[in-house]
């Protein structure tokens, strides 16, 4: 059976993870390639770098990072931020990513999503979408949730499978950094609407949100950052507990 | 020395690591001469079965001429899917025919007792299954196998596809997904993956150290 994955994010700005609440307030976490590695050892199913940062300096920083990780764990890994055309996902891919997140861009150029699916395959595109409740919709917000659109984020992850992206990065700005667990309705109202697998992200808290946002949610993976950071054995409690609750994950059998 | 094929089907730079990391001297051939004096060959993959249009009538003679010789092939994904007859995402293209059948996309309709659309993974809002298959998933062992030798039943490893090659007598273990098919595939010293073992941790790291065993014999 096709397990539901556990992804954890990494926050890097120069080089360093932070973490961010609300975007905001960023505070220092830890060296990218460790922290990978402890998450591998615990079973992580997936790592996402998030450039949260993206400046000149912070993109060679970046390289860096990626070869780093890329180079000691044998995961999937994903890279995102600041990522604006064809040749910042070149770069991310040259240095070891398997897969890049466009937000902004695609957003400003969703041709950008067919051209990186046709030159990397559509496994290697996923398309970040930021959104916010505003009254019964889910409005997207670009610029790391600083600026907000008309869009919405459902019907944009339905256009984005159109044109090719392979899954869907759905962070709820609401919920972000604060603990109060994922929007389920956010994300089943996404996951029900595309083909393509829906990761949800923002506002794990506690393990239960995990079995939440799988069951109420529909989520397919579940993305979190600073619950990983902070306690060791994290990821493997959190996979035994996803475990006696029914949800298929994958165990270290060996 | 292990020869990596370059052929342009999207990027090499995971399984290059995952080489390195294991210590393998390996070479990135670029043409078909230069496969001369490997012992062995990968040929990755990744996207549609079109991509493997570029390993033309002579890249097939030179790696024909060493699955003779004995020297081990692994195929990757697509890579794996070309070692068959062919497969319906591009009906033009002929596999290396090194083994019988054709690969044929996943199916999006299943019934509702199905064990994924059950527990409701990878399902949509319609009870489809969600195609492509991206994600770990688990592996059942039908034969005996060195590719998947200390390889556990249930052990889980990583996909993403949406085509896949069919059980037959060269599957040595199978996933499923809808339908069962064939993740992992063997026939004297050619084997194959649907799965990507460059990033599925320990289990696909000793599938690959198992191929480079084979290799130095």
């Amino acid at each position: 059976m096709l397990s539901k994955r556990i992804i954890a994010c990494l926050d890097v700005r120069d080089g360093s993870v932070v973490k961010g609440i609300n975007f905001e307030d960023l505070r220092r976490a830890g060296d990218p390639a460790t922290l990978a590695r402890r998450y591998n050892r615990e079973g992580i199913d997936e790592v996402v770098i998030l450039d949260v940062t993206a400046t000149i300096e912070g993109r060679k920083a970046l390289a860096e990072t990626i070869r780093a990780v890329a180079g000691e764990i044998f995961l999937p890994l994903c890279v995102g931020g600041g990522i604006r055309g064809e040749e910042h996902a070149e770069a991310a891919i040259e240095a070891g990513a398997d897969k890049v997140g466009i937000n902004t861009a695609a957003l400003r150029q969703p041709e950008l999503i067919t051209t990186l699916a046709r030159r990397y395959g559509s496994q290697a595109v996923i398309v970040a979408i930021d959104a916010k409740r505003e009254d019964d919709r889910f409005k997207i917000y670009v610029r790391s949730g600083q600026e907000g659109t008309e869009r919405d984020a459902v019907e944009w992850a339905r256009e984005a499978a159109d044109r090719g992206a392979g899954e869907i990065l759905l962070t709820s700005i609401d919920r972000d950094g604060t603990k109060s667990g994922f929007d389920c309705e956010l994300t089943a109202a996404v996951s029900e609407a595309v083909p393509i697998p829906v990761i949800a992200s923002g506002g794990a808290g506690t393990f239960d949100h995990f079995v939440d946002v799988f069951r109420a949610g529909r989520a397919d993976a579940a993305l979190a950052a600073s619950i990983f950071h902070y306690a060791e054995h994290a990821v493997e409690d959190l996979k035994a507990h996803l475990y006696q609750h029914q949800i298929p994950v994958r165990l270290e059998t060996g | 020395m292990i020869a990596l094929i370059d052929y342009g089907a999207g990027n090499l730079t995971s399984v290059r690591k995952a080489l390195g990391h294991l210590g393998v001297r390996f070479s990135t051939p670029t043409s078909p001469g230069e496969l001369t004096g490997a012992r062995g060959i990968i040929v990755p993959g990744v996207g549609n079965f079109e991509v493997t249009g570029a390993l033309g009538p002579e890249w097939r003679t030179a790696i024909l001429e060493q699955v003779s010789q004995e020297h081990p092939l692994l195929g990757i994904c697509v890579g794996m899917q070309w070692l068959f007859d062919g497969s319906a995402e591009a009906p033009d293209h002929e596999g290396l025919a090194v083994m019988a059948g054709l690969c044929q996309q996943l199916p999006e309709a299943v019934a509702a007792d199905d064990p994924d659309v059950a527990e409701g993974s990878g399902v949509d809002g319609r009870g489809r299954l969600k195609v492509p298959h991206v994600g770990w998933n688990s592996l059942r062992l039908t034969r005996a196998s060195w590719l998947l030798d200390g390889v556990n039943e249930g052990d889980q490893v990583y996909f993403t596809h949406s085509f896949a090659a069919p059980v037959t007598d060269d599957c040595v273990g199978s996933t499923r997904y809808g339908v069962d098919f064939a993740a992992a595939v063997e026939r004297g010293q050619v084997g194959g993956v649907q799965f990507h073992p460059e990033k599925s941790s320990d289990v696909g790291l000793r599938i690959l150290g198992n191929f480079l065993r084979r290799v130095e014999g």
